[in-house]
């Protein structure tokens, strides 16, 4: 396996907000995530809303400093600060965002969309060498020539999918972030914008951190899997192991959940009991434990540390492999 | 709207639909601001070539034709199509050339309103939150007066002339521009090509200038045009009162000054200056109106 491009080590993100009359309250939109990305392989970050995947994008794409841990890319270390200042690195991370109708601006040819990350960050690009690329990478995420000169609202979603892929692959990054990339399209054309993904990571060696709610979708294009809970990671590993046998309770209920396309085969689904807690007033010790079949004493005093070799879980009672969910599942 | 288009068409897609296009099509269904627009050109014709159109200098002066009625009625006459005022100065010439300062006026004011306006509202936006709250509170401080009142203050201060009344007129309307930039710019930055465009590498002020901006200007273009016969409006007020254009300037507002004292014996000397205005001040509104419903997708009939 090559070296890993992208290293996170106990990656943290805390917002403050005001709770009224000067009261501050905490959120701990991601709480430390810890993984690595490696060149042509994709790793899928899966979780219900509200679980902080998308905050992991935005801190990941250095959109948003993050508020403790570390990061290093390509071995560089990238500070709580000073780390957008560094082009070239920045330069390195580029983002497809979920909703092709907010991610172009709408004033600007597709053309212009493509050409302007390297107008910033390549000056001594010259102008025509600089629409030659943008002709090429039109070519390359599938669309025509004669779209150059057009406007977003001229396109379908997939289309500006496409051209919102085109652009961040505009620098030549070696990750791409792809926060839910698919989930605001049809599912024929969905499959199509997943088959360019997979074409170009296998062309540009290019690391993904992507970012999903449909483990349909992830189960089909991943290698590796985090599913994260109220912003922490509470299992990763392989693939096939998060699959096929999930140790935590909340991925195997997560997975229960998924629909199938086979009536006749019996379903196993585990329903929670509960909301989401709110991210403001996280549960003491394991963030599952008030929606747990499994919950103890010491689920609700202490916080299981993430552990494992490949497959890493945090969970004081691992489900066992074979184990019949809980007992009210049927 | 034209999502097909760049599929149907493999060999010579046909030019889709430019933005230009666009707007005039929905313009065009506006009946009165087609008129309004119409209304506006005749008046920008006016304004610039009002020395050739004019028979006589607007100063010129008949002694022998003082407040003379206009042609069509008894004692008119054709030398004088509007006829005269009260110190025998042609009323048509006087007219056609004010039309040349109420556009400069409306010209340089809204340029001026909207160019600090934009400016302070687009920071306004980007801003930290104390500056932000400061820039809000003094702009709201400004629009708490009334808007003639303050701009007669400032012109007291400054002095009567029709460069002040310009100066305070666009004081007076710039917080418009600002809330409405400021609002605009809030609701724009969050979305995603916004951000798109930083981890592309703009800059702040490319972000706040090229990025942003643009996707603004839709209401903004609308108050601008808006603003524009408030202006005129206002500068015909402050005239009218003594404090904008001064005589013997052929401002219709200080036209309607000097002319007071003949309202009942000279009916012309009155009405002709107020139907200018009034006809101007419409045709802008109605022009406005249309640029809104074509510009403001929000206000878009379905």
């Amino acid at each position: 396996m090559t070296a890993p491009i992208l290293q996170a080590e106990d990656l943290t993100r805390h917002y403050e907000i005001k709770a009224g009359f000067g009261k501050h309250a905490v959120v701990r939109a991601l709480n430390g995530a810890s993984f690595e990305l490696t060149p042509g392989r994709t790793l899928a970050v899966v979780g219900e809303s509200g679980c902080g995947k998308s905050t992991l994008a935005r801190v990941v794409t250095m959109i948003e400093p993050p508020s403790g841990g570390a990061m290093r890319i390509g071995g560089n270390p990238i500070g709580a600060e000073g780390a957008s200042r560094d082009r070239a690195l920045r330069a390195m991370v580029q983002i497809v965002f979920q909703d092709p109708y907010g991610s172009l601006n709408p004033r600007q040819t597709i053309g212009q969309t493509l050409m302007e990350p390297l107008k910033l960050n390549r000056p001594e690009v010259s102008s025509a060498e600089r629409e030659q690329r943008a002709r090429d990478m039109l070519g390359m995420v599938g669309l025509r020539p004669e779209h150059f000169d057009r406007y977003p609202h001229m396109f379908s979603g997939g289309q500006r999918q496409r051209v919102a892929v085109a652009r961040a692959l505009m620098l030549d990054p070696k990750i791409l972030v792809l926060d839910e990339p698919v989930s605001a399209l049809d599912l024929s054309i969905q499959s199509q914008i997943l088959n360019l993904l997979v074409d170009l990571q296998e062309r540009l060696e290019l690391a993904y951190l992507f970012i999903s709610h449909d483990l349909s979708v992830v189960r089909h294009f991943a290698d590796e899997v985090m599913v994260m809970y109220l912003g922490r990671p509470v299992e990763q590993g392989p693939k096939e192991d998060v699959f096929t046998n999930p140790r935590h309770p909340y991925t195997r209920a997560l997975l229960s959940a998924t629909p199938m396309a086979d009536p006749r085969r019996k379903r196993n689904r585990i329903k929670l009991e509960g909301e989401l807690p709110s991210p403001m007033s996280v549960p003491e010790g394991c963030p599952f434990n008030p929606r747990c079949w499994k919950a103890t004493e010491a689920c609700r005093k202490n916080f299981p540390d993430i552990s494992g070799n490949t497959h890493r879980y945090a969970c004081f009672h691992p489900v066992e492999p074979g184990e019949d969910g809980h007992p009210g599942a049927g | 709207m034209s999502d097909a288009t760049s599929d149907t068409t493999a060999y010579r897609p046909p030019a889709p639909p430019g933005p230009l296009r666009d707007f005039w099509n929905s313009f065009r269904e506006n009946r009165g601001a087609v008129i309004g627009l119409f209304v506006f050109a005749l008046f920008l014709f006016i304004a610039i070539f009002a020395p050739l159109l004019a028979p006589y200098s607007p100063s010129e002066q008949f002694r022998e034709h003082l407040l003379q009625p206009p042609a069509w009625s008894e004692g008119g006459n054709w030398r004088f199509p509007l006829g005269t005022d009260p110190l025998g100065r042609d009323m048509l010439s006087r007219l056609l050339h004010g039309a040349r300062y109420s556009f400069f006026i409306g010209v340089v004011v809204v340029g001026v309103a909207s160019f600090f306006g934009v400016t302070i509202g687009v920071i306004a936006g980007f801003a930290p939150r104390w500056l932000d709250t400061l820039i809000m509170r003094v702009m709201d401080i400004v629009l708490s007066f009334p808007s003639l009142l303050m701009a007669l203050v400032l012109v007291a201060i400054l002095g009567p002339s029709l460069i002040n009344a310009m100066i305070a007129i666009a004081i007076v309307l710039q917080p418009h521009f600002v809330r409405l930039t400021r609002a605009a710019v809030m609701s724009e930055r969050t979305k995603d090509y916004v951000t798109a465009a930083r981890v592309a590498g703009a800059g702040r002020l490319r972000i706040m200038f090229r990025t942003v901006l643009p996707n603004c200007l839709a209401p903004i273009i609308v108050q601008a045009a808006l603003s524009f016969s408030t202006a005129v409006l206002d500068a015909a007020a402050l005239g009218f009162l003594g404090m904008g254009a001064q005589p013997p300037t052929p401002e219709w507002g200080t036209m309607l000054a000097e002319a007071r004292e003949f309202i009942l014996r000279a009916w012309w000397v009155v009405t002709f200056p107020g139907l200018c205005i009034l006809i101007t001040v419409l045709a802008i509104n109605l022009m406005g109106d249309g640029l809104r419903d074509a510009l403001d997708p929000k206000l878009k009939r379905s």
